[in-house]
C-alpha cells in the first residue's frame, strides 16, 4: 500500500500527468505539431473531445468510491479530487468551446439555445452544478461544511445523470455510444444503491472496512480517514 | 462568361489535375469530356477538394464523418446501372453510359447545407436532372420521383448495422425533380465523382438539406404517391419530405437560424442560413400557399 508521501510525490503527479493528456493531445491537433491535424470541422472536433472526456472524467470519479469498496483500498479516495476537478476542467473547456468559437460569444444565440434546447439546458444544469463542487473541493471547505459536505458533494449522482441525458439527446441517430455511458452510470449508481438499501447485513451502516481501519462516512476527498 | 469551367479559370495545370486524381484516388479513368460552364455559384468559393472529401455524412460507409474516406478505395462504382420504372412510358434497367452519354456534363457551384447546421460549397459536375428524366416519358400519373442507393454491405461496412434502413431512400415532387436547378452529378472539380461523394451517380437539390441529395442512386422511379424517405422514417419529428433550408424552421433538437462554413478555420463565426440555402429567387415559387412550418 503506498505511503501518503509516495502518493503526494509520485503518484498524484503521474495520474497529473495522465489526465492532462487528452488536452495535450488536443492542443497537439490544434497547433498542428508534426502530422496532427484537427478535421474541416475544428470547432466541432474540440466541442466533441472536450465533451466526451468531461463525461469519462465523471465516470471514473464516480467509479473511485465503489473501486475502493470492491478492492479495500482507501488509499484510492485520494485521488477522486483530482479526477472531479479534471472533470470540472474538461466540462469547462467543452463550455468555453461552445461559447466563443462555437457561438462566438452572440449571447443571444447562447440564451436561446439555452433556454430552448433541452439537450443543453441539461447540459448546462450539469455544469452549474459543477460549480459549488470545484469551489468546494478543498480540505478547508470540507472541514468547514462537515456533514453537509458529504450532502452536497452527492450532486455529482445528478451531474452523471444530466450528463449521460446532454449526450444522449445530442447525438443524431446512433445512441449507441451514449448508451454505453448510461450503463456505466446504472451500474455505479446501483452499486451505491445496493450498499445502502441492500446486500447483506453490516454493510448498510459505514464505509466497509479497508484493513480493519474505522471511517467516518464524511471521509473527505484527500485526507486520510480518520481513525476512531 | 464567369466560372466557365474551373479547370479554365483556376488555370489548372496538368499536375493540378494529377493531384485531383490522386486525391479521388483513381488509377486509370477515361478521359474526361468537355465540362461546359455556367453562371451558378458566381461569387461562392468552392472548398478545397480535401474538405469534399474527407468531411462526409454517409452513413453506407460509417457514423464517423471520416469514414466514408476511410473506406471509399472498397466500393467498386463501374460497372453501374440504374432501373428506371413506375410511372412511364420508357423504363428498364440502363447502363451508366445510356444514362449520361447523351448529355453535356455542366459544372454546377452549388451551396450545401446539411441539416447538421454545416455547409460547404461544392463544384459539382452534373446534368439537369429534368433532361435525363424527359427521356423516359413520364406519364400525367407522375406526381414524384423516387431514389434509391445502392445496398452492397460487402463494400459498405456501415450498412451492416443497422443504424438506418437501408436501402437509403429519398423523393421529389415531380417539379422539383424538373426543377432547372436539380441535377445528377456526376463528378466534382472536373473529375469523376470519388466514392464518399456518391459515385458515380448521386442528386444534388441545393435547395433542401443535404440529406436529400442522395447518393450512388440503382433505383429512379416515377410514382402517383409522396415516396418514403429514410430520414423521415427514422425520424419522422425531425426530419421531413421537403426539408427545404429553412432559418425559421429549427430542428427540433438544435437551431437552424445560423450555420458553419467548413474550411473557415477555429475563429470564424458561423454565418446565417439563408432562405432556402440562398436558392429563394429560383425555388420560391414552388411552394406559394404551402405551410413551410408544418411542411419541413
Amino acid at each position: 500500500m503506498p505511503t501518503l508521501q509516495q502518493i503526494r510525490l509520485i503518484w498524484k503527479p503521474i495520474v497529473f500527468l495522465i489526465c492532462l493528456a487528452p488536452l495535450v493531445w488536443l492542443l497537439l491537433n490544434v497547433f498542428m505539431v508534426g502530422s496532427l491535424r484537427l478535421g474541416p470541422n475544428p470547432v466541432e472536433d474540440i466541442q466533441d473531445t472536450m465533451g466526451i472526456w468531461a463525461l469519462r472524467f465523471i465516470m471514473v470519479t464516480l467509479a473511485i468510491t465503489p473501486l475502493r469498496h470492491l478492492t479495500g483500498k482507501a488509499w484510492l479516495l485520494r485521488f477522486r479530487r483530482m479526477l472531479g476537478l479534471f472533470a470540472f476542467a474538461y466540462v469547462a473547456l467543452h463550455f468555453l468551446n461552445y461559447l466563443a468559437l462555437d457561438q462566438t460569444f452572440d449571447l443571444t444565440g447562447i440564451i436561446e439555445d439555452i433556454t430552448e434546447r433541452p439537450f443543453i439546458t441539461v447540459g448546462f444544469c450539469a455544469l452549474l452544478m459543477l460549480i459549488p463542487l470545484a469551489i468546494t473541493s478543498t480540505n478547508g471547505w470540507r472541514r468547514k461544511l462537515g456533514v453537509r459536505w458529504q450532502k452536497l458533494h452527492r450532486m455529482v449522482y445528478v451531474i452523471g445523470i444530466f450528463a449521460c441525458w446532454h449526450f444522449y439527446w445530442q447525438v443524431k441517430k446512433d445512441i449507441t455510444e451514449p448508451l454505453i455511458y448510461v450503463c456505466i452510470l446504472v451500474a455505479l449508481l446501483g452499486m451505491r444503491l445496493w450498499r445502502r438499501y441492500g446486500g447483506t447485513a453490516g454493510h448498510a451502516e459505514a464505509s466497509a472496512p479497508g484493513r480493519g481501519e474505522m471511517v467516518k462516512r464524511t471521509e473527505g476527498p484527500d485526507e486520510a480517514p480518520v481513525k476512531r | 462568361m464567369a466560372g466557365s469551367g474551373l479547370l479554365l479559370s483556376a488555370g489548372c495545370s496538368k499536375a493540378e489535375d494529377q493531384n485531383l486524381q490522386t486525391a479521388a484516388g483513381d488509377k486509370s479513368m477515361p478521359p474526361v469530356k468537355e465540362i461546359r460552364g455556367t453562371a451558378y455559384g458566381e461569387g461562392l468559393e468552392p472548398n478545397p477538394i480535401e474538405d469534399i472529401m474527407t468531411y462526409n455524412n454517409f452513413y453506407e460507409f460509417g457514423l464517423d464523418k471520416s469514414d466514408p474516406a476511410r473506406y471509399a478505395d472498397g466500393f467498386t462504382p463501374r460497372p453501374w446501372s440504374v432501373t428506371i420504372d413506375g410511372e412511364a412510358e420508357i423504363t428498364g434497367r440502363f447502363d451508366y453510359e445510356d444514362i449520361v452519354a447523351p448529355h453535356t456534363v455542366e459544372e454546377r457551384v452549388y451551396r450545401l447545407r446539411c441539416v447538421e447546421a454545416w455547409s460547404m460549397v461544392v463544384p459539382w459536375n452534373g446534368i439537369p436532372l429534368a433532361d435525363i428524366l424527359k427521356r423516359f416519358k413520364p406519364t400525367s400519373n407522375a406526381k414524384y420521383v423516387a431514389f434509391e442507393t445502392v445496398v452492397r454491405p460487402e463494400e459498405m461496412p456501415g450498412q451492416r448495422r443497422g443504424v438506418l434502413d437501408f436501402p437509403y431512400l429519398e423523393g421529389l415532387t415531380i417539379d422539383e425533380a424538373m426543377h432547372p436547378l436539380t441535377i445528377l452529378a456526376t463528378g466534382l472539380y472536373g473529375i469523376d465523382l470519388p466514392n464518399q461523394n456518391g459515385a458515380p451517380l448521386r442528386l444534388v437539390v441545393p435547395w433542401k438539406y443535404g440529406f436529400k441529395s442522395i447518393k450512388s442512386i440503382v433505383r429512379i422511379s416515377f410514382t402517383e404517391q409522396e415516396p418514403p424517405t429514410t430520414w423521415s422514417d427514422a425520424a419522422p419529428s425531425e426530419y421531413g419530405f421537403y426539408a427545404n433550408v429553412n432559418p425559421e424552421v429549427d430542428h427540433p433538437r438544435w437551431s437552424q437560424a445560423k450555420e458553419r462554413l467548413i474550411g473557415t478555420g477555429l475563429f470564424a463565426a458561423k454565418q446565417p442560413t439563408l432562405m432556402f440555402n440562398g436558392y429563394a429567387e429560383q425555388v420560391a415559387s414552388l411552394y406559394t400557399g404551402l405551410d413551410l412550418a408544418n411542411n419541413f
